[in-house]
């Protein structure tokens, strides 16, 4: 501690004018902030960033939806008739139910987070595993939905499309289903998720809640216009 | 006496500005422009290459002067004075390349229009007729569409342009030639209405200063005006293949009287209405005895025997 | 501790020592894998610089005579790859592992396992496209432009897809690694306006990649299926649009130039300054032009396409924003060389490489303002004047700039000094080749010689031939720089901590740094670029006499 050394004073360190009056101040200040590296290389303790590094990775899966989307939009603006001609009729029933049981799991998700905020792990257990549950049932769905569907992959432009925005959307579902697993694993031992340290439920939920919308955008532009 | 280093500036700023002039107009570097749309393209080359050539010469010298005479000195170990900007030096060296760019951009805008470049036939999302392949969006973007000044007479020559792995077709639609080359008469615009047929090309030709991408699935288009006679290359300028290099051809621009040549040369035979023989006939819907008619002479057979022919032998 | 404990070379006896195998295992010490990144890079540089012998040694000729025409455009094809993915773009990742914590007084990147998984899907990923020879390797430019790409080389062409999504996915968790080391971890004394400017082009280059890079992948996908599924997502036979794809991917591709050169426009405004002893001229011109460059690289992507399936309108659009980005640029070359005017230069191979940067760079510029004018550029698009222009951009600018970074740096990486007359040696060879090289391409370009070819007018033979014998030299000027980074780890002076007397973090710990960077937390006692502020110091005060001007100057 006593190494540190004021910084010569000519100089302004960003905004704070750096004129303490003792070396030992400023020690005092270097335990809030100096939490990585601390005297005699310890390994310190980190600032919590995987929220945010959580966030970035999601911008980025935003961008590669965001292409796929502006791809089926070019199409479908530029086409004269869409879906093209022979297109089957897309039936909305089916993909409909499924849709409100895919936004309905992240609010029952959400309650999974409330419960381990008070501490309440059979709480987290119960609601994220009805919200897996609702998963499954969206991809057995899904799946149900392919098998009887009246067009392939390669019927049209539009049927590919259909395939490939819904397929890979049901592929981030798995993950996220994937993820929601994990969580509830990790639970089954005590003490791992509390209310002070839950990164793995918040991190499982907010991949959710953009699987979930991703769905909405998807479901408004693929089904219903 | 030692010259002041301002007047050493001003001199050296005037010299570079002349240099700077001259060579942008007498680079040398393009091939000769047939068409007077071809000599506005390089009227702004050559203006941008002015200003290239100035800033090239004055970096440039920056940097070679910064190397001899800023040296560090054997022995000091000292650092250089603590300047960390200038603002009036940044604001200028911002505004005025923000001018410059501001200059080319207006002038481009120009020049592109000039060629036909934003003509609203040509150069944006078509009508529905145009387009001929089924159930299919209609297009966006076609290409360059004609000069906008006259600089040409008559009216516009259209030429049909198919592009294949590797060679180019041209048909033109009112003569009925069909030909490996591209043939125009001096002076007359030509709209070029282009496709490809496997993968996509590019028409080029550098006398021109024109390329048009020619994309499978849809229509293009290049309008032009020659006004200079000569033989100029065709070049495939997207990545068509391994033979990508070869898939070239010639256009020819031709005084009037040489054009006229050149079609007649090469436009199909006319039909001819006369003489039947020389006609492929249809043999299905004839019966026998028209069939034979004209072998029965030289087979020594009458008619009357034609007409007793058994008439379920219908020749099929 | 004392200042003087601080500056000892010799890491106190119960640090941990790095190995030599750590280098080849996974390891998530960000200076490991930050040279890891450099060592592989340059092997695929390699390869891909061989592949450019080749394609010039034929070009020599106007006939193909020396490979068949389709090995041509397969040996085309896996150049520009190889150099774009394999070489400039994580070489870039590699320094900005290495420097990042450094140089904002972190212990490691906020994601130091995550960085290590980023680092290995590369060399994996490349050994995979390299691969592709075996089954014919992918002939359609690095463009992939469908039909051609659907129709030539299927399997190779697979293989390159899955190579470039998972160097996009490396790249892209690099990235995360990045911002938030960048914008959280920097020490408390170290706000945004005071950390140096690799960081600020290392901002800005993240964000690209974090915007970017998905979009690549989503046409890449889109291609995917149309190769192997049998759709016509890019094919008109079935409806689809060669364009679209080519909308995605330069949505990609332009940003990507910018993702090449940020990261050597910050190398530059670090090595400049310490050896012109000079402060960096404009700080923060450089550092919000970057966040310019960020903004307007996203927006210009179609001015690769202004002679295809574009609207008049639409080209005259991205004429303008493209001619806009001229202005932060400009603003970086004009301070640039406001550093060292007036500075005291020390011409070593670091210095010479960051000029010979300034000297290349201007010239892409120039010929980069020029092709942005779309009646200009109609002529010249798909010319060699193109290929000319991004050498000089990418060779002339970016690989100067990592050239630079390299002897800069390297007594900080390794302990030890580059030799200072095969730097030389290594500098001259590289310059006058690619002068040589690439000049003589934008006449042939102008004069009518199309680029992806193995056969052309024999007109342009003369050119041609300077051209490749350009590119000899620089495969020779390869030879020096190898010599020299192999054999000065062993052989070379020690460096000690400080051999450049430079300001910035990196250099208040030893060379090579220990395994936590900092025995204890760094001081920020001047800020990055404060040379000349005390023209009389030429040693460090010691406690007494900092603590007793201290206390003078508070009463």
């Amino acid at each position: 501690m006593v190494g540190f050394l004021v910084p010569p004073l000519r100089l302004k360190i960003g905004k704070k004018e750096v004129m303490q009056s003792s070396a030992i101040d400023e020690a005092k200040l270097a335990l809030d902030y100096h939490q990585d590296g601390s005297a005699n290389g310890h390994h310190g303790v980190h600032q919590d960033l995987r929220m945010f590094g959580m966030v970035t990775f999601l911008i980025a899966e935003s961008a590669i939806f965001l292409g796929l989307f502006t791809a089926y939009l070019i199409f479908r603006s530029t086409s004269q008739v869409w879906p093209p001609e022979g297109t089957p009729e897309r039936e909305l029933l089916l993909p409909g139910i499924n849709s409100i049981i895919l936004i309905a799991s992240s609010f029952v998700m959400h309650q999974g987070q409330s419960a381990i905020r008070k501490n309440d792990v059979s709480g987290l257990k119960l609601w994220f595993g009805l919200t897996a549950l609702m998963g499954i049932i969206f991809l057995v769905g899904q799946g149900y939905e392919y098998f009887h569907l009246e067009f392939g992959l390669k019927t049209n432009l539009f049927a590919s499309f259909f395939y490939v925005l819904t397929g890979f959307h049901g592929l981030h579902v798995t993950l996220g289903l994937l993820l929601i697993l994990a969580v509830l694993w990790r639970s089954r031992k005590s003490g791992h998720y509390s209310s002070q340290s839950h990164f793995g439920v918040e991190a499982a939920e907010l991949y959710w809640h953009f699987v979930d919308v991703v769905w909405v955008i998807l479901f408004i532009l693929v089904y219903l216009l | 006496m030692k010259i002041p280093s301002s007047i050493l500036t001003l001199v050296i700023g005037i010299v570079l500005t002349l240099v700077s002039l001259w060579y942008g107009q007498n680079h040398g570097l393009v091939p000769v422009a047939a068409s007077k749309d071809a000599q506005e393209v390089d009227n702004i080359f050559n203006l941008m290459m002015t200003i290239g050539t100035g800033l090239f010469l004055l970096i440039e010298g920056v940097l070679i002067y910064c190397v001899i005479s800023f040296r560090r000195r054997k022995g000091d170990q000292t650092d250089g004075p603590a300047i960390e900007g200038n603002v009036p030096l940044e604001i200028l060296w911002t505004a005025i390349p923000t001018v410059i760019v501001f200059i080319l951009s207006v002038y481009s805008f120009e020049v592109y229009n000039n060629l036909g470049g934003l003509d609203p036939v040509a150069s944006r999302n078509n009508a529905p007729s145009q387009v001929a392949m089924a159930g299919h969006h209609h297009m966006m973007a076609l290409g360059i569409g004609p000069s906008i000044d006259a600089k040409g007479e008559g009216s516009p020559l259209r030429i049909n342009v198919n592009g294949i792995q590797y060679a180019w077709i041209f048909t033109y639609p009112d003569t009925g030639i069909v030909s490996g080359e591209l043939h125009v008469p001096v002076n007359r615009p030509v709209q070029l209405q282009m496709a490809a047929g496997d993968v996509i090309h590019a028409f080029w030709v550098p006398q021109l200063r024109l390329k048009q991408d020619v994309i499978p699935g849809r229509e293009t288009t290049l309008g032009f005006t020659p006004n200079l006679i000569g033989t100029y290359p065709i070049i495939c300028a997207e990545l068509c293949g391994a033979y990508h290099g070869g898939m070239k051809s010639t256009f020819a621009v031709e005084s009037a009287e040489d054009f006229e040549k050149w079609v007649q040369a090469n436009a199909p035979a006319p039909a001819e209405t006369a003489d039947t023989e020389k006609v492929a006939v249809n043999t299905t819907t004839l019966s026998n005895e028209e069939y034979l008619a004209p072998y029965a002479k030289e087979m020594g057979i009458s008619s009357d025997v034609l007409l007793s022919l058994h008439s379920e032998h219908q020749h099929q | 501790m004392t200042t003087a404990e601080v500056t000892k070379t010799q890491p106190t006896p119960h640090h941990k020592e790095r190995k030599l195998i750590d280098y080849f295992t996974f390891n998530t010490d960000h200076k490991v894998i930050g040279i890891q990144y450099l060592v592989v890079s340059f092997i695929f540089a390699a390869f891909g610089g061989s592949f450019a012998e080749v394609l010039r040694t034929e070009l020599s000729t106007p006939n193909p005579d020396f490979v068949t025409p389709d090995l041509y455009n397969q040996f085309l094809t896996m150049h520009g790859t190889v150099m774009i993915f394999l070489w400039i773009v994580p070489a870039g990742a590699g320094f900005a592992n290495y420097l990042i914590p450094l140089m904002i007084g972190a212990e490691d990147m906020a994601f130091p396992r995550l960085n290590a998984v980023a680092f290995w899907m590369f060399p994996i990923g490349g050994i995979l496209l390299l691969m592709s020879f075996a089954v014919g390797a992918p002939q359609a430019g690095w463009t992939s432009y469908p039909p051609l790409s659907l129709m030539t080389g299927k399997w190779g062409q697979e293989i390159w897809i899955l190579s470039l999504l998972g160097g996009g996915t490396s790249s892209i968790l690099g990235a995360i690694n990045f911002l938030t080391t960048i914008l959280k971890m920097r020490m408390p004394d170290m706000d945004i306006h005071s950390m140096p400017l690799f960081c600020w082009a290392m901002l800005a280059t993240s964000t690209l990649i974090l915007l970017s890079t998905p979009v690549l992948a989503a046409a890449l996908i889109l291609l995917s299926f149309d190769l192997l599924a049998g759709t016509h997502f890019f094919n008109p036979t079935g409806g689809g649009d060669p364009v679209v794809y080519q909308h995605l991917f330069w949505f990609y591709s332009h940003p990507a130039v910018y993702i090449m050169i940020l990261p050597f426009f910050g190398i530059i405004s670090e090595v400049l300054p310490v050896h012109a002893r000079k402060p960096i001229f404009g700080y923060r011109a450089i550092a919000y032009s970057s966040l310019a460059i960020c903004f307007l690289g996203l927006i210009v992507w179609a001015h690769h396409m202004f002679t295809s399936g574009t609207p008049g309108w639409l080209r005259m659009f991205f004429m303008a924003a493209t001619m806009l980005i001229a202005v932060p640029t400009g603003v970086k070359v004009f301070s640039w060389c406001a550093t060292i005017w007036g500075g005291k230069l020390s011409l070593n191979s670091s210095m010479l490489f960051a000029i010979g940067f300034l000297s290349s760079f201007l010239i892409g510029g120039i010929t980069g303002i020029m092709v942005a004018s779309v009646p200009f550029d109609i002529h010249v698009h798909d010319t060699y004047f193109v290929v000319g222009h991004f050498h000089y951009v990418l060779f002339g600018g970016s690989v100067l700039g990592l050239f630079a970074g390299i002897y800069h740096w390297y007594p900080k990486m390794t302990g030890r000094m580059m030799n200072e007359t095969l730097g030389r040696i290594h500098f001259i060879l590289t310059f006058v080749g690619l002068n040589l090289t690439f000049m003589p391409m934008h006449e042939l370009g102008l004069m009518g010689m199309n680029r992806r070819v193995a056969l052309y007018d024999p007109q342009f033979q003369g050119l041609n031939q300077l051209s490749t014998i350009g590119a000899y030299m620089m495969g020779i000027a390869a030879l020096p720089f190898a010599l020299n980074f192999i054999m000065s780890v062993f052989n070379g002076e020690k460096a000690g901590r400080n051999p450049w007397r430079a300001l910035t973090l990196e250099w208040q710990t030893s060379s090579p740094p220990i395994i936590e960077n900092f025995e204890e937390a760094p001081i920020l006692w001047a800020k990055p670029y404060d040379y000349g502020i005390d023209t009389e110091e030429l040693e460090e005060e010691s406690v007494s006499e900092l603590l007793a001007e201290v206390s003078a100057e508070s009463k």
